[in-house]
């Protein structure tokens, strides 16, 4: 049980009289790669929000690292803010700085290093995305979907993290530069043991990336389990991400 | 793959009669008739209640982040208050400077006519200097700078709201207040007062090249009659409104830039909201002064 990363117990969220989450209760262990995954409007977007700390339940306790986010203090919020990363949907880079100050941020913000070993660094982590050394002097509008996504994920890494949240880490993605972030998400995870929550639609990175995904819908976790556990299963509200027209049966790992 | 995958149809069966049904049941009936006016009234009340409480919490949140910057001054940020004087202050000046000398021109104008019938020509330095220092050249200034910088903090934080800068700031641990408000805050409370002062010099010089030409009252007849006639009070009660006008400028654009949602038309929106809202609060503060400085009778 101690080896539980995310604990979520009995969590309810509303908004004004619409029921987000009603008792919702998910685990995700250490160093595995865990999907959400429910249709639009099941709060999963939600819930990743609560999970970092962006917006707060109604009730119900959610544990992350160990730590309890009720009630947390500021400086722990910033301590535990420190050893998570996040990638936005779009991104969520600074327009404003080039793309390896957006990466060296992080650094700059919450350590005492000099900006030469911050850029060391940024290069470093930009690298690890598998982006060129010249995409780091350049200003995210002039960066491609794909780019921009390892981007923000070199961003995310900058403060090694140990737990790592994508929303969406394929969205908007040609089908090349969506097979290079499931290689690269698995890498991640192989190489640096980090435990991964993302929220995907993506058939094709959940059956060859996550080891254990959560359905979610009407206010609760409806199956967890693999992708094969859960294409067995026969809950509506399962089946409906396998039987439409774009559900697939597993394909050969590229 | 195909072959093995059972056809959406057939699974479509097989799916419980009860799921069915409720998902049949689902789309409610829509409502077609319009809520009574009454309830429209209410609802609008309600939203409106929300939006003045919200805003009342963002300027809470504000006045905690910027005192936290005055006990820990290594919070600040000085490079953007330096940038946003710069922008909101500096490069404000030509326009400043051109509206208030042509206020002052309208104002001398105006005033010329009823003066020459009485032959009170020289009274045309009390009123350029006692109208452009006590209330145009302040509220001239705040509404300039709430159209030209209040609506553009406006545009940039509703930008990076929807655009998940603000977030990933939050979850990068940077307070987003102290980054992106508190510096406009500071800034803006230093920039409008110096520019009302731009304001006052050039529309009493406005008002002074119009009383020469129209009036023949000669600039040195002028600034003598001007000294005595306006008081440092007179200067004062205009130059402290600048800061409290700078306040709810800054205020106006940066809430309304936190609460973009959407697209970019949520940005436009917003951002049309916080000239419209800045400028409305600034008269009614301006207002407000009025009734204060005569109740104390300066």
């Amino acid at each position: 049980m101690h080896d539980a990363v995310i604990q979520v117990t009995n969590l309810s969220t509303r908004f004004g009289g619409q029921v987000v989450h009603s008792g919702l209760d998910l685990e995700v262990r250490r160093a595995e790669i865990f999907a959400l995954i429910g249709g639009s409007g099941s709060g999963k977007s939600t819930l990743l929000r609560e999970l970092i700390l962006l917006q707060r339940p109604d009730a119900g306790s959610i544990r992350v690292l160990g730590t309890d986010l009720e009630a947390i203090g500021e400086k722990a919020a910033l301590a535990l803010r420190s050893r998570w990363g996040v990638m936005f949907q779009h991104g969520g880079l600074f327009g404003s700085l080039t793309v390896s100050e957006n990466v060296g941020l992080p650094l700059r913000e919450h350590t005492a290093l000099d900006d030469a070993t911050i850029d060391r660094i940024a290069a470093w982590k930009l690298a690890m995305t598998g982006l060129e050394p010249q995409a780091g002097a350049q200003y995210p509008s002039q960066l491609s979907g794909g780019m921009i996504k390892r981007a923000s994920l070199a961003r995310a890494l900058a403060l090694d993290p140990q737990l790592l949240f994508l929303d969406e880490p394929t969205a908007g993605l040609d089908p090349e530069s969506a097979a290079g972030v499931d290689a690269l998400v698995r890498e991640l995870r192989s190489e640096l043991g980090l435990t991964i929550v993302m929220i995907t639609h993506d058939l094709d990175l959940l059956w060859q990336v996550a080891d254990r995904v959560a359905v979610l819908g009407a206010g609760k976790v409806q199956a967890v389990g693999t992708m094969d556990e859960l294409s067995r299963i026969e809950l509506p509200a399962v089946r409906r991400f396998f039987d439409g027209p774009r559900g697939r049966a597993p394909s050969k790992p590229r | 793959m195909d072959s093995l995958r059972p056809t959406a149809h057939e699974l479509g069966m097989a799916v419980s009669a009860r799921y069915l049904a409720s998902s049949r049941a689902k789309p409610a009936p829509v409502e077609t008739r319009p809520p009574p006016l009454l309830h429209r009234i209410g609802l609008a009340a309600i939203e409106a209640l929300g939006r003045g409480t919200a805003l009342l919490g963002f300027v809470g949140e504000l006045a905690v982040a910027s005192a936290r910057g005055v006990v820990q001054p290594s919070r600040l940020r000085l490079r953007p208050i330096l940038y946003n004087i710069r922008s909101a202050g500096f490069d404000a000046l030509p326009i400043v400077g051109l509206l208030s000398f042509l206020l002052g021109v309208v104002i001398a104008y105006q005033g010329a006519e009823q003066l020459r019938r009485y032959g009170a020509n020289i009274f045309i330095a009390d009123l350029v200097g006692l109208s452009m220092l006590r209330e145009f050249a302040p509220l001239i200034t705040a509404i300039i700078v709430a159209g030209r910088s209040g609506s553009a903090y406006a545009a940039q934080i509703g930008s990076m709201q929807v655009s998940e800068e603000i977030d990933a700031m939050r979850t990068l641990g940077i307070a987003p207040l102290d980054v992106l408000v508190v510096p406009k805050v500071i800034a803006l409370a230093i920039a409008l007062p110096l520019l009302t002062v731009f304001a006052d010099v050039l529309g009493v010089a406005g008002g002074m090249l119009m009383a020469q030409w129209h009036l023949g009252v000669g600039s040195a007849d002028f600034l003598e009659r001007f000294v005595k006639a306006v008081s440092v009070t007179t200067f004062l009660v205009g130059i402290c409104k600048a800061p409290v006008f700078a306040a709810i400028i800054a205020v106006v654009g940066c809430f309304q830039g936190f609460r973009a949602k959407g697209g970019a038309d949520g940005v436009g929106r917003q951002t049309t909201r916080s000239v419209v809202q800045a400028i409305f609060l600034v008269i009614v503060a301006d207002a407000a002064f009025s009734v204060a400085f005569s109740a104390v009778g300066l």
